[in-house]
C-alpha cells in the first residue's frame, strides 16, 4: 500500500493506464451492446442518407426546404430565399452528398440527445441529488476537448458514422439536460402549487404545466445542442464520418486553401439554416 | 358542526424542527429559537374550527404565518405537527393518493398572484381541476362554463390570461376554484395584488357569490378593513400563532392583548359598528297606563329633557318632552296623546355609525332604535362620538 502510494508519488498518479483499463473493460463488458449498435445503427445511418436522401432529387429537396422554411418563419420571405440560395450553392459546388451525410448525422445526433437530455433534465429539476452529482459531469462532458471523445469512440464502434454520433451525442447533450433542468425549475412556484392544490399527480403537474411553462427554456437548450452536434459532426470526420467535415480535414492534410473554403462554406450554411429552423420553430408558438 | 378544523397545527423550518417545538414549550420565542437553534417558527400550534358556510379570514402582518397556515391546511407545505380535520378525516397523516382526492374533490384554492396557466385558455384554466380528474370533456367544459358565467366572464372563454385585466384574471382564479364545486375555499390574499377599487369590488361580489354559493371559505389577508368587511369571524396571527378569534366586533371592542390593540387601533371604527353597540337602555312611559304627571316625574328622576312613549308591546309611538309635560299638568290635562310628538327618529339597531351620525346631527332628542318596530334602546349624540373615539364604553352584549 505504501510502495504504491510512494510510486504514484514519485512516477506519478496512473491516470491515463486507469482510463485505458476502463475503456478496455467498458468494450469487454458492453460488447453485447456495442457490436449490434454498431451494425444496425450503421446500416440505418447509410440507408437514411444514402438510399433515401441522397435519391431524392436536389432541387425537389431544396424546395420542400424552402415552403417549409416559408411557413415556419410566419410567411416571411428571407429564410426561404436564403435556404435557396444557400443549399444550391452546395449543390452547385458539388458537395451535395457531402451535405446530406453531414445533415444525417446532425439530425440523428440531436434526436438521440434529445432523448437522452431531457428524461435526465427532468430527473435533475425534480432531485436535488441528481442536480449534485450531474452537475459537474455536464461540465466535465462541455469542458473536455471534443476530440478527446474520438477515442472510445473509435474504440466501442470503430470507425464511420456510429462514433460520429456517439461522440456527438456525448458533446451535445449538456445543453439540452442544463436547460430542461433550468426551465422546469423557473416555473412560477405558484403555478407548481395550484397545479398540486387542484390534485394533480406528478406526471400530470409536469406534462401540463412544468413542460409546456419551460418549454422556450428547452427549445433554447435543444438549439445549442443541434449546433454542438453539428461542430461535433465536422470533428468527428477525423475517425471517418462522411460529409462536410471530411472535405475540410483532406483540404487541411493537403494544404489547399481552395477547397477548404468551400467546405468550411457549405458548414457555415448548413449551421445558419438549421440554427434558423430551430429557432423560428421556438419563437413561432410563443 | 365543523368542516374543517386544524388542532395544534405547527410549522417548523430548519434542520431540526422537533427541538424548535421544544424550546416553544419552554416558552421561548419565535426570535430566541431562530438565534439558539437555527429553526425558523412558521406557524406556532394554530387551532380553529370553521364551520359550514362561514367566511373564516385568518389575518396577520407579513411574516405572521398566515400564508404558511393556509398550505398547511391542504398541505402544500408538509406539517411538523398537529392535524387538520376534513369531515373527521385526518389530512396530515393522509398517504399521497387520499391527499390527491381531498383536493381534488374537498379543497379548492385561489391564489395571490393568480397562478393562471399562461399557456391555457381562459376556459381550459378554468377546467383544470376536472380535467386533471379526468371528467369527460362535455362534462368538464360544462362545469367550467358555469363557473366562468357566476363570475361574470362568460363571454372571455378562449382568450388567454394575459389578455385580461387584474380582476378578471382573478375572477379567473375564483372560476377555476368553483368549478370543482369544492366545499372549502382557500383563498390566499386573493384580492391583495388588486388596486383598491376593484378590490372592493370583487369583496362585495365574493359576498354576493356566498350568499348563494354558502361555501366554507378560508380568506387570508393583511387588510383589517377587508377582514372586517368579508369576515364572519377573524383569526389575528402574530409571529405564527393565532392571537385572537372572534367576530370582526369582538375583536374590535374586546382586543385580546395589545399586538391586536395596536392593529386595530386605525380602522375607522364607523364602518363596522352598529346602532345596538352604542345605545343605551331607554327610560320609556306606556301609553295605555301614563299620564304627563308619571312622564314628568320619570323625566326628573332620570334628569331627561324627554322620555319615549311606547305601548304595551314595546312599540314606539312617540316621545313627550319635559316643557310639554309641565304645561300639560298646569293645564291639567290628563291624556298623554294631547303632548305626543310623533316626528321622532327612528334607526334600525342594524344601521351603520355613519348613517346614525348624520341623522343625530341636528336632532336635540335621542335618536330611538328599534327592532321590527318595537324600541330597543336608545341612542345619545355623546355616544356616537364616544364611539368614534376609541372609547370602549360600549355596549356588546346585545
Amino acid at each position: 500500500m505504501f510502495d504504491t502510494l510512494k510510486t504514484w508519488f514519485t512516477e506519478g498518479i496512473p491516470i491515463a493506464e486507469g482510463a485505458e483499463w476502463s475503456k478496455n473493460k467498458i468494450t469487454d463488458w458492453f460488447a453485447f451492446l456495442f457490436e449490434p449498435i454498431k451494425e444496425h445503427f450503421g446500416d440505418f445511418m447509410s440507408w437514411l442518407s444514402e438510399d433515401v436522401l441522397m435519391n431524392i432529387p436536389p432541387y425537389i429537396l431544396i424546395i420542400v426546404i424552402a415552403i417549409i422554411a416559408f411557413f415556419l418563419s410566419g410567411k416571411k420571405l428571407g429564410l426561404p430565399i436564403f435556404s435557396i440560395v444557400g443549399l444550391w450553392l452546395i449543390y452547385n459546388q458539388g458537395l451535395w452528398d457531402h451535405l446530406i451525410s453531414t445533415f444525417t448525422l446532425v439530425l440523428l445526433a440531436s434526436i438521440l440527445s434529445v432523448i437522452v437530455g431531457v428524461p435526465l433534465g427532468i430527473l435533475m429539476s425534480k432531485s436535488s441529488i441528481a442536480e449534485a452529482i450531474m452537475k459537474p459531469v455536464l461540465d466535465f462532458m462541455q469542458t473536455m476537448p471534443a476530440f478527446v471523445y474520438l477515442i472510445p469512440a473509435v474504440a466501442f464502434f470503430g470507425i464511420g458514422m456510429v462514433p460520429g454520433v456517439f461522440a456527438s451525442l456525448i458533446f451535445a447533450t449538456p445543453p439540452t439536460v442544463r436547460f430542461t433542468n433550468l426551465g422546469i425549475r423557473q416555473v412560477s412556484k405558484e403555478l407548481v402549487e395550484a397545479s398540486e392544490a387542484f390534485g394533480s399527480t406528478g406526471a400530470q403537474k409536469l406534462f401540463k404545466v412544468e413542460l409546456p411553462m419551460a418549454r422556450a427554456t428547452i427549445m433554447a437548450g435543444i438549439n445549442q445542442t443541434v449546433m454542438l452536434a453539428l461542430s461535433m459532426v465536422v470533428i468527428a470526420s477525423m475517425i471517418g464520418a462522411p460529409g462536410l467535415g471530411r472535405e475540410v480535414l483532406s483540404a487541411l492534410q493537403r494544404a489547399q486553401v481552395g477547397p477548404g473554403f468551400v467546405a468550411g462554406i457549405g458548414i457555415v450554411i448548413l449551421a445558419i439554416i438549421i440554427d434558423r429552423f430551430t429557432q423560428t420553430a421556438n419563437s413561432k408558438k410563443e | 358542526m365543523p368542516v374543517i378544523e386544524a388542532k395544534n397545527l405547527s410549522k417548523v423550518f430548519g434542520k431540526n424542527p422537533k427541538h424548535a417545538l421544544e424550546l416553544l414549550d419552554e416558552g421561548l420565542s419565535k426570535d430566541e429559537i431562530l438565534k439558539k437553534s437555527g429553526n425558523t417558527v412558521g406557524v406556532n400550534r394554530a387551532s380553529f374550527s370553521v364551520d359550514a358556510g362561514e367566511i373564516f379570514v385568518i389575518m396577520g402582518l407579513s411574516g405572521s404565518g398566515k400564508s404558511t397556515l393556509v398550505r398547511l391546511i391542504n398541505r402544500l407545505i408538509e406539517p411538523t405537527e398537529g392535524s387538520i380535520l376534513i369531515d373527521d378525516q385526518d389530512l396530515a397523516t393522509m398517504d399521497k393518493k387520499e391527499l390527491r382526492q381531498v383536493r381534488r374533490e374537498k379543497l379548492s384554492m385561489v391564489f395571490q398572484r393568480f397562478a393562471l396557466f399562461p399557456h391555457r385558455t381562459i376556459l381550459q384554466n378554468a377546467e383544470y381541476g376536472l380535467e386533471i380528474q379526468n371528467v369527460p370533456k362535455e362534462e368538464r367544459s360544462q362545469k367550467a362554463k358555469e363557473a366562468l358565467e357566476m363570475v361574470g366572464l362568460g363571454g372571455y372563454l378562449d382568450q388567454r390570461p394575459d389578455q385580461l385585466s387584474g380582476g378578471m384574471q382573478q375572477r379567473v382564479g375564483l372560476a377555476r376554484a368553483l368549478a370543482n364545486d369544492p366545499e372549502v375555499l382557500l383563498m390566499d390574499e386573493a384580492f391583495s395584488a388588486l388596486d383598491p377599487l376593484i378590490r372592493k369590488d370583487m369583496q362585495d361580489e365574493l359576498l354576493e357569490l356566498q350568499t348563494k354559493m354558502k361555501k366554507t371559505i378560508i380568506f387570508i389577508t393583511h387588510d383589517l378593513d377587508e377582514a372586517l368587511r368579508i369576515g364572519d369571524r377573524i383569526a389575528l396571527m402574530k409571529d405564527g400563532s393565532i392571537v385572537q378569534i372572534g367576530s370582526p366586533e369582538e375583536i374590535l371592542m374586546n382586543p385580546a392583548n395589545d399586538y391586536v390593540e395596536r392593529f386595530v387601533e386605525d380602522v375607522d371604527r364607523s364602518k363596522v359598528l352598529t346602532a345596538q353597540h352604542i345605545m343605551k337602555r331607554p327610560e320609556t312611559i306606556n301609553i295605555e297606563k301614563h299620564g304627563p304627571r308619571v312622564a314628568l316625574e320619570r323625566m326628573r328622576e332620570e334628569g331627561l329633557s324627554s322620555i319615549l312613549v311606547v305601548d304595551s308591546n314595546r312599540n314606539l309611538k312617540g316621545y313627550v318632552t319635559a316643557e310639554d309635560a309641565s304645561e300639560a299638568r298646569k293645564n291639567d290635562v290628563r291624556d298623554i296623546h294631547e303632548v305626543l310628538q310623533t316626528d321622532i327618529k327612528k334607526v334600525d339597531k342594524e344601521t351603520g355609525m355613519q348613517d346614525i351620525f348624520t341623522i343625530i346631527n341636528g336632532s336635540p332628542i335621542p335618536v330611538a332604535v328599534v327592532e321590527n318596530e318595537r324600541l330597543v334602546g336608545i341612542i345619545v349624540r355623546g355616544a356616537v362620538i364616544a364611539a368614534l373615539a376609541g372609547d370602549s364604553e360600549v355596549n356588546l352584549d346585545v
